[in-house]
């Protein structure tokens, strides 16, 4: 992984001090095209600041975030989604009193093309791209395994919550989805249907994957490759047989003790 | 209580049911346009005379289209503004320039005309002073204050909540005194006279049609100036609503709930936030417009900050979000403000007191506010969002007493 060919994302010597504490230290780091690589660790580790590095909603403090060839280190969120960045959130952050089909479309906002005259004289053009909105969105809910359309998104049992992120993150047409704890509160089940979500997700839509998780069994079952950071800082990395052994993970994770 | 209300809900949906919704809006529409033949046989004392209502109802059309301009900026996009009147100034500084005689030298006093009458009826000489036609100068209006919506809100991108407001107000408050005191120069730049100081600019030009110099003849003749100002409402109500149904009205709603998981969602938060601001300006300005030749003064004493606290009364009152909501807002607070208060300032009086009500009109405005924000903080016709956003945690309990019934595999968690 050293090389960076066939790097979808490229992450390096990416730091981010907040005040005197420096959240994420000098990390470098990267996700192969279709690949599904796993950011894991012991809480506040880090790993959701350097999501936010990534995704343009901190600006990193050193270090250069290049993805598919372009820099989008610090650029504005809605441009790095642009770019073909999409994520979740960890605290679900769901429009609440929106339908989960207008959730879906919001995340269609940065392909779409109307314009405010266009949308006021509802031209033959908007017309279609709205039906077309509409039409993909209730394609993504069905892809996602959501079925009440017309629900508002407040009224979703918590899965089903989850599944609408990942279903509105899939609306801007990503080449990367950060997926932020996806399973977090999630029973066996749920958890395991989400794994197979995944893999849905790398092989009929050809993404490529970045995962925070804790729950080791999904992120050792679906992960070709797996970073550790703790305390800001990368303590390990390879894929998962490798990282399981990792003395420092262990000792992260377990204690010196162990 | 609950039960009554409940009958009455239900029999207003029946009522509802008996038509289909294009033609309730047909019946509204064509009511709305026949109003003015309905006002002539209406003679309640309380609404004063036929003439008076009906003058009240030109007023209120064109609050309507402001608290409808105000409604896209606190409604939807969620953002406060407690100076929408600066954009009500503007507007009507902009009539008061392109439709009166306040440049008298320009073009060797000759003036500028475009599709009004130019010469003076009496005298045979050109008009001085700049003469745009009526229906050309709203939209020249309406662009120009959209630019200043902008200018306006770009500073205030970053703010939320109470900061906000307190920018906002400031801004209500500079631009009447800046129209002020531009009485030699714009910010002392020139010598020319924009505003008259406190004098004000009139007279402002009747509205006349492009295709005719026979102008409006309002105070006298009120029923045309009604239509245009309805007109004008319809309009509103179309931007409105395409609007509000489009991929910009989502994206205001999406800022409004939740700013950050927006921007992660490729909004632009800037760009939409600065949309919300110059489309409300706009039509405070289109308003602006017309009521500064209707009622045939532009001067810097209308807009006062309580003009701004009222046309916020209405977006709230009414129901945040909602476009028949904030009608109803604008409609029910004219009506208090033209009738009720003075009918209360007859009451002190016939108890022995001195004491003038009308005074304290913006007290009483703010105490509907408040037993509104106790009773039903989500306004007369909330839209749905607004309702679910303010009664969430007792529909949530709501949510979970009908879940329990249902096997559920996974636990509800609540936020």
């Amino acid at each position: 992984m050293s090389d960076s060919n066939g790097a979808l994302l490229e992450a390096s010597n990416v730091s981010k001090v907040f005040g005197g504490l420096v959240a994420v230290n000098d990390v470098n780091f990267s996700v192969p095209e279709r690949g599904i690589v796993s950011l894991i660790g012991p809480n506040g580790a880090g790993k959701t600041t350097f999501f936010n590095c990534m995704t343009g909603l901190y600006r990193p403090t050193t270090g250069k975030v290049i993805f598919d060839g372009r820099d989008i280190t610090a650029k504005r969120p809605d441009l790095v989604t642009k770019a073909g960045v999409a994520r979740t959130f960890q605290n679900i952050k769901l429009f609440r009193t929106m339908t989960a089909l207008e959730n879906v479309q919001v995340g269609m906002h940065s392909r779409m093309k109307a314009r405010v005259t266009g949308m006021v004289l509802h031209t033959p053009f908007v017309k279609r791209e709205e039906k077309a909105s509409i039409e993909k969105g209730r394609e993504l809910l069905n892809f996602v395994g959501l079925k009440r359309h017309g629900e508002l998104a407040m009224n979703l049992p918590y899965g089903d919550q989850r599944r609408l992120e990942i279903a509105r993150a899939l609306a801007s047409d990503p080449k990367l989805l950060l997926l932020d704890e996806p399973t977090a509160g999630m029973n066996p089940q749920e958890s395991e249907e989400l794994r197979q979500l995944m893999e849905k997700l790398r092989t009929e839509r050809a993404l490529s994957i970045l995962l925070i998780e804790h729950d080791m069994k999904v992120v050792m079952n679906v992960s070709d490759y797996i970073t550790v950071l703790d305390h800001g800082e990368k303590i390990a990395e390879g894929n998962p047989q490798q990282v399981r052994e990792h003395p420092r993970v262990i000792e992260a994770y377990l204690g010196s003790q162990a | 209580m609950s039960a009554a209300l409940a009958t009455f809900r239900g029999n207003m949906r029946t009522v509802r049911g008996a038509m289909p919704s294009w033609a309730w809006g047909a019946v509204l529409i064509a009511l709305a346009i026949l109003y003015p033949y309905i006002t002539d046989n209406i003679n309640l004392p309380i609404l004063g005379g036929h003439d008076d209502l009906l003058d009240a109802s030109i007023q209120t059309l064109g609050y309507i289209i402001m608290a409808l301009g105000l409604n896209i900026v606190v409604g939807m996009a969620g953002l406060l503004d407690l100076g929408y009147v600066a954009f009500y100034a503007i507007g009507a500084f902009v009539i008061g320039w392109l439709g009166s005689q306040q440049f008298p030298d320009i073009n060797n006093s000759k003036g500028i005309h475009f599709l009004v009458q130019s010469k003076s009826a009496i005298s045979h000489q050109p008009i001085p002073g700049i003469h745009i036609n009526f229906f050309f100068v709203i939209f020249i209006a309406a662009a120009f204050t959209a630019i200043w919506g902008i200018i306006l809100g770009a500073p205030t991108l970053r703010l939320r909540g109470d900061y906000l407001a307190i920018v906002t107000l400031a801004f209500g408050e500079i631009v009447p005194r800046i129209f002020e005191n531009s009485q030699s120069g714009f910010f002392g730049i020139g010598s020319i006279d924009f505003s008259n100081g406190r004098q004000g600019i009139t007279p402002i030009d009747k509205i006349n049609f492009p295709w005719t110099t026979d102008t409006f003849k309002y105070p006298l003749e009120l029923k045309p100036a009604y239509w245009v100002a309805l007109g004008m409402v319809f309009f509103t109500i179309f931007i409105n609503r395409r609007l509000r149904d489009s991929r910009l009205g989502r994206a205001w709603i999406a800022v409004r709930e939740d700013e950050v998981a927006a921007a992660a969602m490729g909004v632009n938060l800037v760009r939409t936030k600065l949309m919300a601001y110059a489309i409300g300006a706009a039509f405070g300005g289109f308003a602006g417009v017309f009521l500064g030749t209707y009622n045939n003064t532009v001067n810097v004493d209308q807009f006062e900050f309580g003009f701004s606290v009222f046309i916020l009364c209405m977006v709230i009152i009414g129901g945040m979000g909602n476009i028949s909501g904030v009608i109803l807002g604008a409609i029910f607070l004219s009506l208090v403000n033209r009738d009720l208060l003075p009918q209360l300032n007859t009451y002190p009086e016939k108890i022995g007191l001195n004491f003038d009500v009308t005074s304290i009109n913006f007290g009483i405005f703010g105490f509907l506010l408040l037993v509104m924000m106790v009773l039903r903080p989500e306004g007369f016709l909330p839209s749905t969002r607004r309702k679910l956003e303010l009664h969430e945690s007792e529909l949530e309990d709501e949510v979970v007493a009908g879940g329990a019934m249902e096997p559920q595999l996974y636990e509800v968690r609540h936020e």
